[in-house]
C-alpha cells in the first residue's frame, strides 16, 4: 500500500497554492528541507524565508509580514515551534490577531530515533489554549495537502501539527476537508472512537479487527481539534453511549481533554483516553514506541475491549 | 598522553564513530568526525572526570550544548570506561541508555540533556556563577557550534557570562561553518566571532581544531585567565577524515550504509 507523510502533502500543497497565491510566504529555521519546502523554496524564492536556527524570530517575523497583508506559513519541528515560541505566538500572534500559520513538523512519538527531545507531546495543549487560534492535524498526507489552501483562506491564526512517518492513506482524492468538521472514517454502533492525526491509522484497524468479533466502533476524524466538532461528537455519543479518544500526545490537555471538557458539562459519557501518560517518549522506531505506549493497532484494540468489558 | 598516542587514538576513535553511526542507521556525521580531537583531548588529558565517579563533587563540568554530536562523546566516554564499548551499538534503539540526543538521566557521566540548540552556554553560565561564588575550583567546559550562534538565547548567556565575569568558564565553539540547510554564511552570516566576543568582553582564543597541539595550548592559556570567560573558536572541518565527507553540509545529518562505511574505513586505515 502507497504511504506518505502528512509533512511531504504540506510540501506538495504549499507549492501548489504559492502558485496560485502571491501572498503566501513559507519561512523556516534551518530546518527548509524537513518540513518540505524544497519545492516552494525553488519556484518562489521570492517569497520564501530562512532565518537561520531561531523560532523566536521566525514566529515573529511572520507576525510582521502578517500585518502588512502576507499570509505567512512559519515552519520548523514542533518542539522548536510552538515548544520555545509559546509567549511570541500568544502576543504578536494570537492577541493580535494576526493569521500566521505555524506549521510544525515531528510531532509526537512518531519521530522516532531522535528521541524525547524531539519529540512534542504537549504542543497540542499549548496551541489549544490560546483565544483566536485554530488547531488543525491531517490523518494523512492527502488530507494534510488538501487542507492547507482552507488555512490559507481561514483568516486566524492556526497552528498546523504535522507527523515526520509515512502512515497508510486514510482518505482519497473526493473526501471532503472542512475546518472544524470531523469526518467519520467508519460507522459504528457500539463505541465511539475519536482520534486525531496519524495514529488514526492504527485505531481504524484496530475498530476493523474488533468489527469481525462483533464489536462496532465508530471511527471519527478529529482534524480539527479546535473549534471542536461538537455536532459530529454528539451525534455519534447519542448512539454508543462509549467514546475513547487517541492522540500521539500527552492525554493532558490534548483531544481527549479537549472531547471530556466538552462532554462533561453537556453529557458525561464514560470515557477512555488513549495517549502518553505523564511521561517523556524515548529513541526507538516508531512502530516500537506506538506499541510501547500502547498506540498500535493491537494495543488499541486491547484498550478498547477492556473498556467495553468494563464500562 | 603523548601527541603521537593521542593522535593514534583518534584514528580508533574514527573507526569506532563510523561504525556506530552506520549500525545506528541515523544521526549526525560530520559534527561529530570534526570535533573528534577536541574530545579526545578532554577526556584524556584535561578534564578531571572518573568513570567510576560519575557524580564526584571535585569533578570538572562538561556541558554539550549542540546535543546532536553527542555520537562522539558516547564513543570517547566508553574509551574511557563509562560503559563497555559494545553498548555503542545500542544508539538510537528502543530501550538503549545511548539515546538519540543525550539524556542526563539516562547515562551517567552527561551533565545535561540536549538536542534542542542555544540552552547549553546558559547552564554552564549557572554552574560556573554558582561554583565560583562558592569558591570551588571546578572547571566549567562549554561545547557549543556554530550554528547555535543564531539562536537568541546563546547571546543572553555571551552577555550573562561576561557580567558575572566568569573566568571559570571555557566555551570551545565548533567553528565548522556548517549547518543543516546549507552553509552557516549563507543561511545567517555569523561573519567574525573572534570579533564579536572580543566586543561582548570575552578572552578569545581562536585555533584549528583539528590540531591537538593547538587544543591543548588553548586549554592551558584559557585556564590561567584571571578575569573574564573564554572562548575558544575552534576551526575545525566537518566530516574530518573521511574525503567524501569533509566539508559537505549534506553530511550534517546522515550515516554511513555499509558501502560508504567501507570506503571511509579504508581511507582511515
Ligand atoms: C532550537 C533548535 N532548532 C533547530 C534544531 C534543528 N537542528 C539540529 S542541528 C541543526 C544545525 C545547527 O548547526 P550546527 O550546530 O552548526 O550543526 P553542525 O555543524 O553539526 O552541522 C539544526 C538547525 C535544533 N536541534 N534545535
Ligand atoms: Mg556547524
Amino acid at each position: 500500500m502507497k504511504k506518505d507523510s502528512t509533512r511531504a502533502g504540506f510540501g506538495r500543497g504549499l507549492a501548489k497554492l504559492g502558485e496560485k497565491n502571491k501572498n503566501v510566504y513559507a519561512l523556516t529555521a534551518d530546518l527548509g528541507g524537513s518540513t518540505n519546502l524544497t519545492s516552494f523554496k525553488k519556484e518562489f524564492p521570492e517569497r520564501f524565508v530562512q532565518v537561520g536556527v531561531a523560532e523566536q524570530n521566525l514566529v515573529t517575523v511572520a507576525s510582521g509580514l502578517a500585518h502588512i497583508g502576507k499570509i505567512p506559513f512559519a515552519t520548523t519541528f514542533a518542539v522548536f515551534s510552538p515548544g520555545r515560541t509559546w509567549e511570541q505566538i500568544r502576543t504578536t500572534i494570537c492577541y493580535n490577531n494576526q493569521p500566521v500559520k505555524i506549521c510544525s513538523t515531528h510531532s509526537g512519538l512518531g519521530v522516532g530515533e531522535d528521541g524525547a527531545t524531539h519529540q512534542m507531546l504537549e504542543d497540542l495543549a499549548l496551541m489549544r489554549s490560546l483565544p483566536n487560534m485554530t488547531v488543525i492535524q491531517p490523518c494523512d498526507g492527502l488530507e494534510a495537502e488538501k487542507a492547507v489552501e482552507k488555512i490559507a483562506n481561514h483568516e486566524k491564526p492556526v497552528y498546523f501539527r504535522l507527523n515526520r512517518q509515512k502512515t497508510s492513506l486514510l482518505t482519497n482524492k473526493k473526501s471532503s476537508f472542512e475546518i472544524g468538521k470531523a469526518n467519520i472514517l467508519k460507522k459504528g454502533e457500539h463505541i465511539t472512537l475519536i482520534g486525531i492525526g496519524p495514529v488514526l491509522v492504527e485505531s481504524l484497524e484496530a475498530a476493523k479487527e474488533l468489527e469481525e468479533e462483533g464489536l462496532s466502533v465508530e471511527v471519527i476524524n478529529m482534524h480539527t481539534l479546535k473549534p471542536l466538532d461538537k455536532k459530529t461528537i454528539l451525534k455519534s455519543i447519542n448512539k454508543t453511549d462509549l467514546v475513547i479518544t487517541v492522540e500521539d500526545h500527552q492525554v493532558t490537555g490534548g483531544l481527549g481533554s479537549s472531547v471530556a471538557e466538552f462532554l462533561s458539562q453537556v453529557k458525561p459519557t464514560p470515557m477512555k483516553m488513549l495517549g502518553v501518560e505523564d511521561t517523556f517518549g524515548e529513541s526507538g522506531s516508531f512502530e516500537e514506541l506506538y506499541d510501547k505506549y500502547g498506540l498500535s493497532k493491537d494495543k488499541i484494540k486491547k484498550s478498547i475491549k477492556k473498556f467495553v468489558e468494563e464500562a | 598522553m603523548k601527541k603521537k598516542d593521542l593522535t593514534k587514538k583518534c584514528k580508533d576513535i574514527r573507526i569506532k564513530l563510523l561504525k556506530t553511526l552506520n549500525k545506528a542507521g541515523s544521526g549526525h556525521t560530520a559534527g561529530p568526525l570534526g570535533m573528534t580531537e577536541v574530545f579526545t583531548f578532554l577526556y584524556n588529558d584535561f578534564l578531571k572526570i572518573n568513570p567510576k565517579k560519575p557524580k564526584d563533587p571535585k569533578r570538572d563540568y562538561l556541558i554539550l550544548s549542540n546535543g546532536h554530536i553527542c555520537p562522539i562523546q558516547y564513543v570517547v566516554m566508553s574509551d574511557k570506561g563509562f560503559f563497555p564499548e559494545k553498548e555503542l551499538y545500542t544508539l538510537r534503539k528502543l530501550n538503549s541508555r545511548l539515546q538519540g540526543h543525550p539524556h542526563r538521566e539516562a547515562l551517567p557521566g552527561l551533565e545535561t540533556t540536549s538536542g534542542p540548540l542555544g540552552s547549553g552556554l546558559s547552564q554552564a553560565c549557572g554552574i560556573a556563577l554558582g561554583l565560583k561564588r562558592d569558591n570551588k575550583k571546578n572547571k566549567v567546559v562549554c561545547l557549543t557550534s556554530d550554528g547555535e550562534h543564531e539562536e537568541g538565547n546563546t547571546w543572553e548567556a555571551i552577555l550573562f557570562a561576561a557580567k558575572y565575569d566568569l573566568n571559570n568558564l571555557i566555551q570551545i565553539i565548533d567553528r565548522n561553518n556548517i549547518q543543516i540547510d546549507g552553509y552557516t554564511e549563507d543561511i545567517m552570516p555569523l561573519n567574525s566571532l573572534s570579533e564579536k566576543y572580543k566586543s561582548f568582553n570575552w578572552n578569545v582564543i581562536e585555533i584549528d581544531g583539528n590540531n591537538i597541539k593547538q587544543i591543548e595550548k588553548a586549554l592551558i592559556n584559557a585556564d590561567k585567565k584571571k578575569t573574564k570567560p573564554t572562548v575558544i573558536i575552534a576551526n575545525t572541518v566537518p566530516g574530518k577524515g573521511v574525503s567524501f565527507m569533509e566539508n559537505k553540509y549534506e553530511w550534517h545529518g546522515k550515516v554511513p550504509n555499509d558501502e560508504e562505511l567501507k570506503k571511509a574505513l579504508e581511507e582511515l586505515k
